[in-house]
Formats: C-alpha cells, structure tokens, sequence
C-alpha cells in the first residue's frame, strides 16, 4: 500500500451561519439526513453531504477534491452513522478540522482512516473560507501562510495514528 | 488510588492500566447490531473477514427497531441482509415483532451491571440504566466487534452530580434529566462518563433510570451512568433470588469534575424546538396549539410511561384535530398494556397505537408533521427534520398526554 498523507494543503470551508457565524452541534442528520440511510456506495453518499444545513445544501457542488472543512464544537453529534464521515470521503475532501467532535463520529472518523484533526478555538482563528490551509496531523498544527497564521492542534494519539497508517480498523489486530 | 465506575468496568475487562486518557483495549460482553446500520455492518464483515466466524455467536446480536417491520426497500434489504448473516453464523435475531433493541436486550438479561455492550444504536449508551457500560458505535466498528469480541477505546474522564433536593409530585424522571441537560447542555459532558447520585435518583425505578440514561447522547456524555439499588437489581432479574450484583465507584475515586444540580420542588419541564437542550418551563410555552402527540422511544415507551399518559387520557378524547400515537416500546410491554387494558383505554380515548419499534422517533414511521404543524414527543431529539416538517416540543409522556387532552401546550 502507498503511504497515506500525513499533510494536507487545501482550500478551507468553514461551516458558519447566514451571519458568519461558525456553526456549533452541527449533528449527523444535517451532514447526512436519516433519509439516504440505506445507502451503502460510499461514492453515492457524496451528494448528500451537508444536505440538511441550512444555508450549505450546496455542498456537494461548490467543493473540489483535496478541500479541508473546518467546523465549530460538537461537529456530527447525534447518531452513530458511518455515513455522516464517509460522505466527505467521497467527496474528495481531504481532512476535517473540528473545535470538538461528537465521540462516536471521531471514533468513526479514526476507524476509517479519515483524519480528523481536533483544534480547539481553530474557527477564531482567522481562517476563512477560501483561505488555503496546510494540516499536518502528526504534527497538530494548521497553517494558513498567506495569512502567516500558525495555530496548534491536538496531534493524533497513537492508536489514530496506527489505524490511520495501516489504513482501517480493519488493518490492526487487536491488542 | 480509587476508581470511578467506568473505570472499574472497562479495568475488569482488559489487562492494561486504566486512566483517563489512556486507550485501551477490551473485552465486550454483548455486541449488537440493529437494522439501521446492520446492513453495512455485514456488507463490512464480509469484505474483510469473508465466511470466518464471528468471536462468540452468544454474544451476538441482531435487533430490528428502526423500521419495524421494513415499509421502504433498502430497508427491507438490510435486514434481509442481516437474516441470512445470522442464519449462516447462527446468530440471534430479535425481529421486527420484538421492538427497540436496547429495550429487549435488557429484558432478556443479557445486560447485567458492570458489563460492557456495543451497538449500533447511539442510544446504546442508555445500558447506564443498569450500571453497565453501553456503547452506540459505527458499522466497522461493530463488524470488527462482531469478529474479534474485543475493541479500542479511550478511558474518559469521569464527572460526578449530585442532585440536591426532592423533585415536586408532578415531576417525572423525564423532567429530572431536563434539569441535567439544562444545566449540562449540549456539549457540557463531551466525552465524559457521567456518574449521578441523589435521593432523585435512588427512587428511580429500571424505567425511570433508562429515561434519564437515554438522554446522556444529548449531552455528547460517552455514558450516564446509575449506581443500581436492590430494587432495580430485582428488577433486572426479575426476581429477588438474583446473583446480580452492582459495580460501584470506590469511594476515594478521583472526578475531572464534581457538580450539584438542586431538583428542590422541580417541576415539569420541556425542550423546545431546535434541539433537545433548549429545556424551558412547560409554563413558558403554554397554550401553544399542538397537533400531533407521539408517546413512546427509548427514552419514554416503558410499560410505567404508557400508563401514566394512558391514566390522563383514560376516560376522556384527546382534543379534536389532535393526533396521538403510542407506541410501546417492546414486545412484552405492549402485550402486558394489551392485557390490562390500556391499550384500550388508549385506543378509546382516540389515540392510534402501533406496534412496538422505534416509530415516531425513526424517520417517519408512524406519521410526521407538515410544515407549520406542531408536535409534542417523548422521543430523545427535536433536531429540525426529525420528526417532519414541522416543530417539536420533547416532554414526559403525563405532559405529552396533557397536551393531547388541551390540544395545547399545558401543564
Ligand atoms: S427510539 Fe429513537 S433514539 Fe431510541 S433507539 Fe430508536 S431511533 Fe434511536
């Protein structure tokens, strides 16, 4: 297998509100509505995306592969589908930075090797959307050069890390 | 150094060093997959492990809730899926007919206290209600749960409440865990497992204590956690003879934090529209017009709560252009309120009542509201679109009832 990327530079969209507002408690339904559960094509999942929040239904049609979503605390609390973190896999988004996220959704993030990099206070940061933003994940930092912004992020633990190398959960064997 | 109750659950079920912060892995006692999520779960297994079997087929379970029985293709399809999974692994099925998979699994005794469960149900968390460890997890999760018995997983800190005071006679468990989720919030227990004390808690009943461990997904807690007393030992074995014993916290256990939530006098409470945390006063919203009643979920379908919103409406019609339905939330619940008699004392006083299953709570079985339209629900969220088009109040099903008799918001 080829080694999985460890940085990421992309362009930014930051989920906030009609007033710029970053949005807290984004839940599972607005990143993926309980109505397109019975899919089971990762592929297929992409357009729903964001489907349910208001003012992003759009999504699927304004991103490009290789863009980073940056959102409030508490992103994807709610429900326990897989879904909601494979939706933005296939769209080609490449990583997500989160003040704080909702257990089972992190957990299902790191399972499937989608990085999700955890970063207190990242929406006042001063990152808008449009911005263009390295993430390394090893490291924890989140850059925006042309902003010289420089924030630090809590890196990955070990077994994130283990998983996200080896893949999947499905790569590890238990310990 | 003393422990918190997860810690000595998830310590007697793994070798490595218990502490907040520290990932271990552990054994699980019961994993468990519904109809929502099951599908993926076995279209998971069999791409990474193929026809080899699963770690324990007595310790694996399939619970049909979510769309009971199947009304949409895909849905049908999934649990197809999961039939003939089970069939070749032989694993159990609780079907369609048996109603919320939490629910059975606890009557079945499959849960006992101290015990670890994982499921794909993000209410599975409510185990909490028996001083066990339950755990809502993705499909990968659970297929590899299935497969090896064991997962990962990150010790949380641990936060201890105390809640001061008697609640007032027309408080319910459901409005006593409104003031925790009014005081916690959304995300004031992110991660953490939530230990709860006080003599508000000790006379809660198993139903009473799955009301309030039901709600810990909506404060982002990993776990509510309830130290069970004899009563609800007795009452988890249904018998006194039980060998169940409680795990419980070591009296020097270290907290992240410690809170008291005074409950002196409380009264009913509700949660507003957007969202399961926006608690108000029933006062503050009263005689806001209602057209839709559902009684039932996880949270609020035990046989206790259906018959004390059955003793309001007994006798009397629910107000005119006002919809109730009731749905119980297992197969032995419903048929003990059948025999009873207040099913029908339900059904007379104009309620639909269905069979047992998520219903109301899952998207749209059991019917939704239009734009505009207003619902009260016992269910666990109100998020926008989760229950249709229009607004929904979450309140105690004697509340729920009130509002079906007044056609209102009422007290
Ligand atoms: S009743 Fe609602 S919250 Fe409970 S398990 Fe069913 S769908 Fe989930």
């Amino acid at each position: 297998m080829t080694k999985k990327p460890e940085s990421f530079r992309g362009k930014a969209w930051v989920l906030t509100d009609s007033e710029g507002e970053p949005i807290n408690d984004i839940d599972t339904d607005m990143i993926y509505h309980n109505a397109h559960l019975a899919e089971t094509e990762v592929e297929k999942m992409g357009r729903y995306a964001l489907g349910n929040l208001e003012g992003w239904e759009d999504f699927p049609q304004k991103v490009s592969a290789g863009d980073i979503v940056i959102a409030a605390k508490n992103f994807g609390c709610g429900s326990s589908r897989q879904h909601a973190v494979e939706c933005f896999r296939a769209l080609g988004v490449s990583c997500l930075v989160v003040e704080s996220a909702g257990a089972i959704y992190r957990r299902n993030a790191i399972n499937s090797g989608f990085p999700l990099l955890v970063a207190p206070g990242i929406t006042k940061s001063g990152i808008e959307t449009g911005d263009v933003i390295v993430v390394d994940i090893a490291k924890g930092v989140v850059n925006c050069p042309d902003k010289e912004i420089q924030f630090s992020a809590e890196p990955f633990s070990d077994v994130q890390m283990e998983i996200y190398r080896a893949g999947s959960l499905f790569d590890v064997k238990p310990g | 150094m003393g422990r918190t109750l997860i810690e000595k659950i998830i310590g007697s079920h793994t070798d490595q060093k218990v502490r907040p912060g520290n990932i271990v892995w552990m054994d699980l006692d019961v994993r468990s997959a519904r109809d929502f999520g099951g599908g993926n779960v076995v279209a998971n297994y069999h791409r990474h492990y193929g026809d080899q079997p699963v770690a324990d087929v007595e310790k694996t379970f399939f619970t049909f809730d979510c769309n009971a029985p199947a009304n949409t293709i895909p849905y049908a399809q999934n649990q197809r899926a999961c039939r003939e999974f089970a069939r070749e692994q032989g694993i159990k099925v609780f079907d369609v007919d048996s109603g919320i998979g939490t629910h059975v699994l606890l009557e079945e005794g499959k849960i006992t206290p101290g015990c670890t469960a994982v499921g794909t149900d993000s209410h599975f968390n409510i185990m909490g209600a028996a001083g066990a460890f339950g755990q809502g997890m993705g499909d990968s999760d659970i297929a590899y749960a299935f497969r090896y018995g064991r997962t990962w997983f990150e010790v949380p800190q641990s936060i201890k409440v105390t809640l001061e005071g008697q609640p007032s006679i027309f408080a319910t468990a459901r409005d006593v865990v409104f003031a925790v989720l009014r005081h916690f919030g959304s995300s004031g227990a992110l991660g953490r497992a939530v230990e709860l004390y006080g003599p508000a808690i000790d006379e809660l009943d198993l139903s009473g204590r799955i009301t309030v461990a039901s709600q810990g997904t909506e404060m982002g807690a990993i776990s509510l956690l309830l130290t069970p007393t004899d009563a609800v030992l007795e009452e988890l074995s249904r018998g006194p003879d039980s060998q169940m014993k409680a795990v419980t916290a070591d009296d020097d256990a270290e907290y992240e934090q410690t809170h008291t939530i005074n409950v002196e006098g409380l009264g009913p409470l509700m949660a507003a529209p957007p969202s399961p945390t926006n608690i108000v006063e029933v006062k503050e919203v009263e005689n806001r017009k209602v057209d839709a009643v559902f009684i039932g979920s996880c949270t609020n379908g035990r046989y206790e709560d259906i018959v004390a919103a059955a003793k309001v409406l007994k006798g009397s019609r629910v107000a005119d252009g006002v919809n109730v339905f009731v749905v119980p939330s297992s197969r032995k619940i419903f048929m003990r309120l059948l025999s009873e008699g207040w099913l029908e004392a339900l059904m007379a006083a104009g309620a639909v009542v269905s069979n047992p299953s998520c219903a109301g709570c899952a998207s749209g079985q059991i019917g939704m509201t239009g734009s505009g339209e207003t619902m009260v629900s016992t269910s666990n969220r109100n998020y926008k679109g989760k229950q249709g088009a229009g607004n929904t109040y979450l309140a105690s099903p004697v509340t729920a009832a009130k509002c079906a008799l007044a056609g209102c918001i009422k007290t």
